[in-house]
C-alpha cells in the first residue's frame, strides 16, 4: 500500500516538475492570434458588434467572449474566414444585424453648419473640415461605418451605396441554367 | 532491424489502429476537417505517443514491477496526461494557430484511446523498450496517415454535389467505412 | 501551302496542349483594308489601356485638333489619349464602352468639323534620343499593345534592370478564328511592321528578331519574308495551333523557353509585341502621329465583311454599317475573337485601342452552347491547356469558391484561352469560373488594402486623441500648481470654479461671434453668388436656433 502510494507520488512529482519548467520555458506573452483576427476583420470601426472598434472585437474573439458572426460588414465571407481560422463552423450572421451593400457618407455641403460633430465621430479621420467650415468626406477613406450620421444636428449626412462602375465591377459566378435545353 | 521494420509496416497498414483496431476515432472525425489541422494534430500525437510508449514501457518495468501491476492504467494516464500537458504548452508557443484550430481535441489526445492503447498493448505484447518506442511511432504514423488521407478526402468533399440528405457528416462516416474497407485490404501482407 | 524551315531557322518546340479550330479567315481577307469616311460624332473612352485612366485635359466646348491630346496619363501605368480628328468637344461624360460589363465608362465625345485638321507632327529621331525620353513620348503617344491586351508599351520597351532583352518576338500568330487584322496589315504593310521592329530592338537592345506566324497565313508570311530580305530579321512560319498567338506560348514555340511560373516572358530574355504595335510605333516614331486609329476585323454575318483602318472613338454602329450593315438572323456581336472575345452589349460603344473585331453572330456558326452538364474528370481539359494547369480541379475549387486553392493550382497563369471549354464534353464554361475567382480574388485585395489602410488611420487617431487628452491634462495640472503658488484664488473654491467656467464660456462666445463677421472669402465672387450665400446663411441662423452663427 505505501509504495503505491509513494509510486503514484513519484510520478507526480516529476511530471509536475517537468510541466512547471514548461511553463516557465514556454510562456506566452500576447495572443498572436488577435493581429490574425484583426486582419480578417473589415476595419470600419463601426461598433456594431457591441465592442469599440475591430480590434477590441478580435481581443474578444481571442479570449472567446465573442462570437464570430457579430461583424455585418464583414459579411459571410468575413465569418467564414474566422470560422477557418478558428476551426469552427461558419455561422448566419448574429441576430438582429444586417448586411449592407457598401456605402460611403456623403455630406450635403449645402445644409453643413460647420459644427466638427462628424468629424469628431469619424474613426479613420475620412472627414476633412474645421469649425465654422463646411466639411466634406474623403470617399476613398470612408468606411462607410455609419457612426456620423447620427451625430449630424443638421442631418446633411447620407449614406449613399457605392455604384458599380468598370474599375469595380467583378465577373459575375456564372449562372448555368438547366433550363435552357436546346 | 528487420523485426523493427516489421513492426513499423505492421502497426501503419495492416494494424492500422483507426482503420482495423477502431481506436481514436474521436480525433479522426473531429480533426479531419482540414488538411493542416490534421497534420499538425497527426504530429502532436505522433509526439505523444512515441513519448508515452516509452516511459510507459520504463514505468511497468522499473516502477510498477509485478506486485504493483494493479496501478498500471492509472499511471500510464498519468504519464500520459503530463506529456500532452507539455506538447500543450510547447504548441501554444509555438503556433497559436494550431492551438487554437486543434482546440479541444488537444487535451483530449489524454483521452485518445489509441494513446492509451498502444501503450497497453505493448504491456501485453510483452514488447521490449525499442520495440515498444517503434510500436507507439508505428501507431501514430498509421494515425496520421489516415487522418491526412481522410482530411484532403474530405476537404474534396466540400465542394461535392453530395445529396443533401448525406452532407456533413453522414458522408463523412460513409468515406471512412469506405477507407477501413480499403485498409482491410493490407491484411494481406501478412501470409 | 506549308513553309518548310530552312536549315538557319530555328526549330519549333511545340507547346503543350493546343487545339485545332476552323479558322474562318477567309472570309474577311477577301479585300484589302478600307478606311472608313470622317464620321460626324466620335466618342473617345478615358480608359483604353490596362492601368489607371487617362485624365481629361479638355472640356465641353474646347475645340480639337487630330492628334491633340485630350487625356493626360495618369500613374505610372497609363497612356495618353488623343482626338481622333478636328472638331469640337461636346461633352465629357459616361458613355457606353466596349465592355464585358455593359457598363459606361468617362468618354470625350468630339463632334468633326469635317476639316481634319492635325497638330504638327513631331517625328522623333529614335537614333540619338535617349531611351528614357523616348519612352516618355511613347507613353504620351498613346501607344499600347494593339493584340487585345492594351497594356501600355512604353512600359515593355523598358529592359529594366536587365539592361537589355535578348530577344524580340514580333507576333503575326493571330491565331484566333474570323480575326484578320494582323494578317492584312502583314500584307499590306510588311516594311513599316518592320522598321517599328527595328525600333523596338534599339530601345530593348535584342540581338535577335523573330516574327512568328501561323502557316495559314501564306500570303502575310511571303509579305514579311520579302520585307525582311537584306536584314536579320527572321520570319517563321509556326503551326495553327490555337493559342499559338499567346505571348508565352509563341515565345516557347520559337526558343523553347519556358516562361515560369507567375512569371513573364521577359524572364526568359524574351519581349513579345504584336504586329499591329509595331506599326504604331513606326507611325509614332517616324511620322510623329499619336496612336488614333487601327485596323479593325468586321467578320461574321454581315453583308461586306473586311477589314478597317477605323479612327479610335468611332461608334460600333457606324463601322458595322460600314461593313454593309447586319444580315437578318444576327444573333449578337463579339468584340474580338469567338474564344476570348465578350458579347457587345450597345452599339453605340466607340472602338478603341482593344478592338481588333467585331464578330457578328449568327444560329449556324454560334448555336446557342448547349446545358452544362456535371463534370465526369475525363481530363480532356487538362490535355488542352496550353498552360498546363488542371482546368478540372480549377473549376472544382471556383465554384466552391475556394480562392485559396485556386490560387494554390496557378490560377493567376490563366491565360483564358478558352481550350478547356472548347473541348469540354459537358460543356462547361470554365473560364467563366475562372474570370469569377480572378475578379473576386481581385476584390478581395483591394478590401484587405483599404482595411490595413483604414486600420493604420483608426490606430493613429487612437495615439493622437490619447496624446491630445494627455496635454490638456499636463497644461491644467500646471494651470492649478501655478494657481496654488499665487494664492489669488482658493482651488478649493468650488463657485470661484464655476464662475471661470461661465466667463471662459462667455469669452468663447464673443470670439465665435467676433470671428463670424470676419470675411469668408467672397470678396472675389460675383454678386449673385454673393447674394445665394447670404440667403444660405439666413436659412442657416433661421433653421437653427441653436446655433449663433450671425
Amino acid at each position: 500500500m505505501l509504495s503505491a502510494i509513494l509510486v503514484m507520488s513519484g510520478i507526480a512529482l516529476v511530471l509536475g516538475g517537468v510541466l512547471g519548467w514548461a511553463a516557465i520555458r514556454f510562456r506566452v506573452e500576447e495572443d498572436p492570434l488577435v493581429d490574425k483576427i484583426d486582419a480578417i476583420l473589415p476595419q470600419t470601426q463601426c461598433g456594431q458588434c457591441g465592442y469599440p472598434g475591430c480590434r477590441p472585437y478580435a481581443e474578444a474573439i481571442a479570449k472567446g467572449e465573442a462570437d464570430i458572426n457579430r461583424c455585418p460588414p464583414g459579411g459571410e465571407e468575413g465569418i467564414r474566414q474566422l470560422a477557418e481560422l478558428l476551426g469552427v463552423e461558419p455561422k448566419p450572421l448574429g441576430e438582429g444585424l444586417v448586411h449592407k451593400p457598401k456605402s460611403v457618407a456623403v455630406i450635403d455641403e449645402r445644409l453643413c453648419i460647420g459644427c466638427t460633430l462628424c468629424i469628431q465621430a469619424c474613426p479613420v479621420d475620412a472627414i476633412v473640415g474645421a469649425a465654422k467650415q463646411m466639411h466634406t468626406v474623403v470617399p476613398e477613406l470612408c468606411t462607410g461605418c455609419e457612426l456620423c450620421v447620427a451625430p449630424c444636428p443638421v442631418d446633411c449626412i447620407r449614406m449613399e451605396v457605392i455604384k458599380e462602375d468598370i474599375s469595380n465591377w467583378k465577373w459575375r459566378y456564372p449562372v448555368v441554367s438547366l433550363t435552357a435545353l436546346a | 532491424m528487420q523485426d523493427y521494420l516489421l513492426i513499423l509496416l505492421g502497426t501503419v497498414f495492416v494494424n492500422n489502429i483507426v482503420m482495423t483496431k477502431m481506436l481514436g476515432l474521436c480525433p479522426f472525425m473531429g480533426v479531419s476537417r482540414k488538411l493542416e489541422t490534421s497534420l499538425g494534430m497527426g504530429a502532436a500525437t505522433t509526439f505523444v505517443l512515441t513519448l508515452a510508449s516509452g516511459l510507459s514501457y520504463l514505468i511497468e518495468t522499473h516502477v510498477l514491477g509485478e506486485e504493483l501491476r494493479y496501478l498500471r492504467t492509472l499511471s500510464f494516464i498519468v504519464v500520459i496526461a503530463g506529456i500532452v500537458g507539455f506538447t500543450e504548452m510547447f504548441i501554444r508557443k509555438t503556433s497559436p494557430v494550431l492551438f487554437r484550430v486543434l482546440g479541444i481535441y488537444l487535451p483530449l489526445i489524454t483521452t485518445n484511446c489509441a494513446v492509451l492503447g498502444i501503450p497497453l498493448l505493448n504491456v501485453q505484447a510483452r514488447h521490449g523498450f525499442v520495440e515498444s518506442l517503434f510500436f507507439g511511432l508505428g501507431g501514430a504514423l498509421g494515425f496520421t496517415l489516415v487522418l491526412v488521407l481522410f482530411a484532403a478526402l474530405r476537404e474534396r468533399l466540400e465542394a461535392a454535389d453530395v445529396p443533401l440528405p448525406f452532407r456533413g457528416s453522414a458522408i463523412a462516416l460513409v468515406s471512412a467505412g469506405l477507407m477501413s474497407l480499403a485498409f482491410m485490404g493490407f491484411a494481406g501482407l501478412v501470409k | 501551302m506549308r513553309f518548310a524551315p530552312t536549315p538557319d531557322e530555328p526549330r519549333l518546340t511545340p507547346f503543350p496542349g493546343g487545339i485545332r479550330l476552323p479558322a474562318h479567315k477567309e472570309v474577311s481577307t477577301q479585300r484589302p483594308i478600307a478606311a472608313l469616311p470622317l464620321l460626324p460624332l466620335y466618342v473617345v473612352p478615358l480608359r483604353q489601356h490596362i492601368g489607371e485612366p487617362a485624365r481629361p485635359i479638355v472640356q465641353a466646348g474646347d475645340r480639337v485638333l487630330r492628334g491633340q491630346m485630350i487625356g493626360r496619363p495618369e500613374g505610372y501605368v497609363s497612356v495618353g489619349v488623343h482626338a481622333p480628328t478636328s472638331g469640337r468637344v461636346l461633352a465629357v461624360e459616361p458613355r457606353p464602352v466596349p465592355h464585358p460589363s455593359g457598363l459606361a465608362d468617362l468618354c470625350v465625345v468630339i463632334e468633326a468639323d469635317g476639316e481634319d485638321r492635325a497638330v504638327e507632327p513631331t517625328p522623333l529621331d529614335w537614333h540619338v534620343m535617349d531611351a528614357s525620353s523616348l519612352r516618355n513620348r511613347l507613353r504620351e503617344m498613346g501607344l499600347a499593345g494593339l493584340g487585345g491586351a492594351v497594356f501600355p508599351s512604353f512600359i515593355k520597351l523598358n529592359p529594366g534592370a536587365r539592361r537589355s532583352i535578348p530577344i524580340l518576338i514580333l507576333n503575326g500568330a493571330e491565331c484566333e478564328p474570323w480575326i484578320t487584322c494582323d494578317d492584312l496589315l502583314m500584307r499590306q504593310r510588311a516594311s513599316e511592321i518592320l522598321l517599328g521592329a527595328q525600333i523596338m530592338r534599339h530601345m530593348l537592345g535584342a540581338q535577335q528578331v523573330l516574327v512568328g506566324i501561323e502557316d495559314n497565313k501564306p500570303q502575310a508570311i511571303a509579305s514579311m519574308m520579302e520585307a525582311a530580305i537584306g536584314s536579320d530579321i527572321r520570319v517563321v512560319a509556326v503551326p495553327s495551333i490555337y493559342p499559338a498567338g499567346g505571348g508565352k506560348q509563341l515565345t516557347y514555340l520559337l526558343t523553347g523557353r519556358e516562361t515560369p511560373a507567375h512569371g513573364l516572358t521577359t524572364d526568359v530574355g524574351v519581349q513579345v509585341f504584336n504586329v499591329g504595335t509595331a506599326y504604331a510605333l513606326y507611325r509614332a516614331v517616324v511620322h510623329g502621329e499619336p496612336l488614333t486609329s487601327r485596323i479593325v476585323t468586321v467578320t461574321g454575318h454581315v453583308a461586306a465583311p473586311g477589314n478597317f483602318e477605323v479612327r479610335l472613338g468611332t461608334p460600333i454602329a457606324d463601322l458595322l454599317a460600314a461593313a454593309g450593315g447586319e444580315l437578318t438572323g444576327a444573333t449578337g456581336r463579339v468584340i474580338g475573337g469567338p474564344m476570348m472575345g465578350f458579347e457587345l452589349k450597345d452599339t453605340a460603344a466607340p472602338v478603341t485601342k482593344a478592338v481588333n473585331c467585331v464578330l457578328v453572330k449568327d444560329a449556324v456558326h454560334f448555336p446557342p452552347p448547349p446545358p452544362a452538364l456535371p463534370c465526369i474528370r475525363c481530363g480532356a481539359c487538362a490535355r488542352a491547356c496550353p498552360m498546363r494547369l488542371s482546368p478540372h480541379e480549377l473549376y472544382w475549387y471556383a465554384r466552391h469558391r475556394d480562392f485559396g486553392k485556386t490560387q494554390a493550382l496557378n490560377l493567376f497563369d490563366c491565360i483564358e484561352c478558352g481550350c478547356c471549354s472548347y473541348v469540354c464534353p459537358s460543356h462547361i464554361p470554365l473560364v467563366d469560373y475562372y474570370r469569377f475567382a480572378k475578379s473576386e480574388i481581385w476584390a478581395r485585395e483591394r478590401e484587405k488594402k483599404a482595411a490595413d489602410e483604414a486600420r493604420a488611420r483608426h490606430e493613429f487617431r487612437l495615439q493622437r486623441l490619447e496624446r491630445e487628452k494627455q496635454e490638456k491634462a499636463e497644461r491644467l495640472a500646471k494651470k492649478a500648481a501655478e494657481r496654488l503658488e499665487s494664492g489669488a484664488v482658493s482651488a478649493q473654491d468650488p463657485d470661484a470654479e464655476r464662475k471661470r467656467a461661465i466667463l471662459a464660456a462667455a469669452i468663447e462666445k464673443a470670439r465665435k461671434a467676433k470671428e463670424g463677421v470676419q470675411p469668408r472669402n467672397v470678396d472675389d465672387l460675383p454678386e449673385a453668388v454673393r447674394k445665394e450665400i447670404a440667403s444660405i446663411d439666413a436659412r442657416r441662423t433661421g433653421g437653427n436656433g441653436a446655433d449663433p452663427t450671425p
